[in-house]
């Protein structure tokens, strides 16, 4: 890595060291949940009380605020997850490791709202509780794909290779990510039924827009909240019997 | 608009409100779960530790 | 010993390995044959409805034959420690890797194409369709061994991995299954399917570039 200046090649390895990492993300995590709280507090004002019911679908819309911002979360997690698999394979980095699998439930608990919301949200306005629509379809896949990831992970006992295999499926899925969507959405517009999908409107009010940006925003900042709560977790698991870890029981006690 | 009025979401409270419980559930579930693992974790190896010095 | 002479010693040998089990080798024809002749038992024989889920039936199980026949890839040549030796070869290992998958593809995709026209009797595919499934199988076949590689590479060192590798391999194959069914579907009603197939040529070209590159890290990862 010698084209990277040695002041950032050196912060990346300090970071990157468990205990400072550890360290780091305790004085990170109250900060950030004032800020997911903020946002999160804003978004829902300004969803459910200040935008106007939609003329045409009245206050079902209003799901939008949780499932939209729950379904960029779920693609946008598992480009992650390929992005620290990248890492963990070029560069060897165990922090990127333990990031990659501590997204994958985050993640799959992502999917598995947008999926259920988007079926909750279809029953008013399609009549039914499942309709074969392109994104909810391509949805299901991505959880599987998250679900791949994480039995694939629990099932191999050598949590090395693990790791190994899980960044290895990551890389795999991401590549496969879009040639899923297209043929999935392709698929669909032949077999389009007579139900037309109401959800999706290229216009769409400012007062309806802003808390829709906060939502998401407030997602973005939990699953920071999120992903640093698994990894400490994950890094106190696999580094029991470490010196920092001791001391970190010493200072607890 | 009343409390009522509120809840009930023009006659969609039954779609609505069950998503937004369904959305805190799951974000806290995923949020508490690795929290409450690490406390039990950090307590058996404390314990473990205490054995080991005697 | 020059690299096309391992490619092509790997495919002599394991295809001279596979027809010393002849019994195994028609397993996966027998079950492709068997699945297919399910459909009708379940849903009732009315030729209509056979006639317009023809294309999808024998794709899903064209494709749950190939994940029957996966494990068949790496399991024994990692069982019996050959895998090692491959592993420690002087060759490049993804283009031994893809000798591997082509000799699993002549054996269990290849077979396929010669049971395909009487499936295709049973569910009473018009004969105008004949042509793209078997260019459809040609086509996609191949894939399905490819994307499999995968799957089997990642989860050969696990002693129950079958459940897991259906969880990691199913989804991939989805664009296969949309792209082959439709054009035997449109075949059969008359309609052209060129788009089709040269999608299903330009995805086999990338899987036939993209694939050796994982299988091969995650048999080194497994193996170790």
């Amino acid at each position: 890595m010698s084209w990277i200046p040695t002041p950032i090649s050196r912060f990346f390895h300090r970071t990157s060291s468990p205990p400072h990492f550890y360290a780091l993300a305790n004085r990170w995590l109250p900060w950030l949940t004032a800020l997911f709280l903020l946002l999160l507090g804003a978004g829902l004002y300004g969803g459910l009380y200040l935008a106007p019911a939609d003329y045409q679908q009245g206050d079902s819309y209003r799901i939008i605020y949780v499932h939209v911002p729950a379904a960029w979360m779920s693609l946008f997690i598992y480009v992650l997850m390929a992005v620290m698999g990248a890492i963990a394979l070029v560069w060897r980095m165990k922090l990127a490791e333990v990031m990659l699998i501590s997204s994958a439930p985050i993640g799959a608990g992502f999917t598995f709202i947008a999926l259920v919301t988007g079926s909750l949200w279809g029953k008013p306005m399609w009549g039914t509780w499942w309709v074969w629509d392109a994104r909810l379809t391509s949805e299901l896949i991505l959880l599987f794909l998250y679900l791949g990831v994480i039995s694939l992970y629990g099932a191999i006992e050598d949590k090395k290779a693990a790791a190994k295999a899980v960044s290895i499926l990551a890389l795999v899925g991401v590549v496969n990510i879009p040639i899923i969507h297209y043929s999935v959405e392709w698929w669909n517009t032949l077999h389009q039924g007579p139900t037309v999908t109401k959800i999706d409107k290229p216009s769409i009010h400012v007062s309806m827009l802003v808390p829709l940006l906060l939502m998401a925003l407030a997602f973005k900042v939990y699953y920071l909240i999120a992903v640093l709560q698994a990894a400490k977790l994950e890094l106190v698991r696999r580094e029991a019997s470490s010196q920092w870890v001791k001391n970190l029981l010493e200072t607890k006690l | 608009m009343s409390f009522e009025q509120f809840l009930n979401m023009g006659g969609y409270g039954w779609y609505v409100w069950p998503s937004y419980a369904l959305t805190a559930l799951v974000l806290l579930i995923n949020c508490l779960s690795p929290m409450l693992q690490r406390k039990q974790l950090l307590r058996q190896l404390a314990l473990k530790q205490k054995r080991g010095q005697r | 010993m020059s690299l096309t002479t391992a490619f092509f010693a790997i495919i002599r040998r394991d295809l001279l390995l596979a027809f010393r089990r002849r019994a195994e080798l028609a397993n996966p024809l027998l079950f492709f044959v068997m699945v297919v002749t399910l459909f009708p038992l379940a849903v009732g024989a009315q030729p209509n409805l056979l006639q317009a889920m023809a294309p999808g039936v024998i794709w899903v199980a064209a494709l749950l034959a190939a994940l029957l026949s996966l494990d068949n890839l790496f399991r024994s040549d990692f069982e019996d420690g050959s895998l090692e030796q491959l592993l420690l070869s002087p060759h490049s290992l993804s283009i031994l890797v893809l000798g591997k998958i082509l000799a699993h593809w002549l054996v269990t995709g290849l077979p396929l194409l010669l049971v395909a026209p009487l499936l295709a009797l049973f569910l009473g595919l018009p004969q105008a369709a004949m042509g793209t499934l078997w260019l459809t199988l040609i086509l996609a076949t191949p894939m399905l061994s490819l994307i499999g590689a995968i799957g089997v590479a990642l989860t050969v060192g696990l002693r129950r991995g079958g459940m897991i590798l259906s969880l990691l391999v199913l989804p991939l194959y989805i664009p296969v299954l949309i792209f082959a069914s439709n054009a035997v579907d449109r075949a059969a009603s008359g309609l052209p399917v060129t788009a089709q197939l040269n999608i299903l040529l330009a995805m086999l070209i990338l899987a036939l570039v993209l694939v050796p590159l994982p299988t091969s890290a995650a048999l080194k990862m497994s193996v170790n």
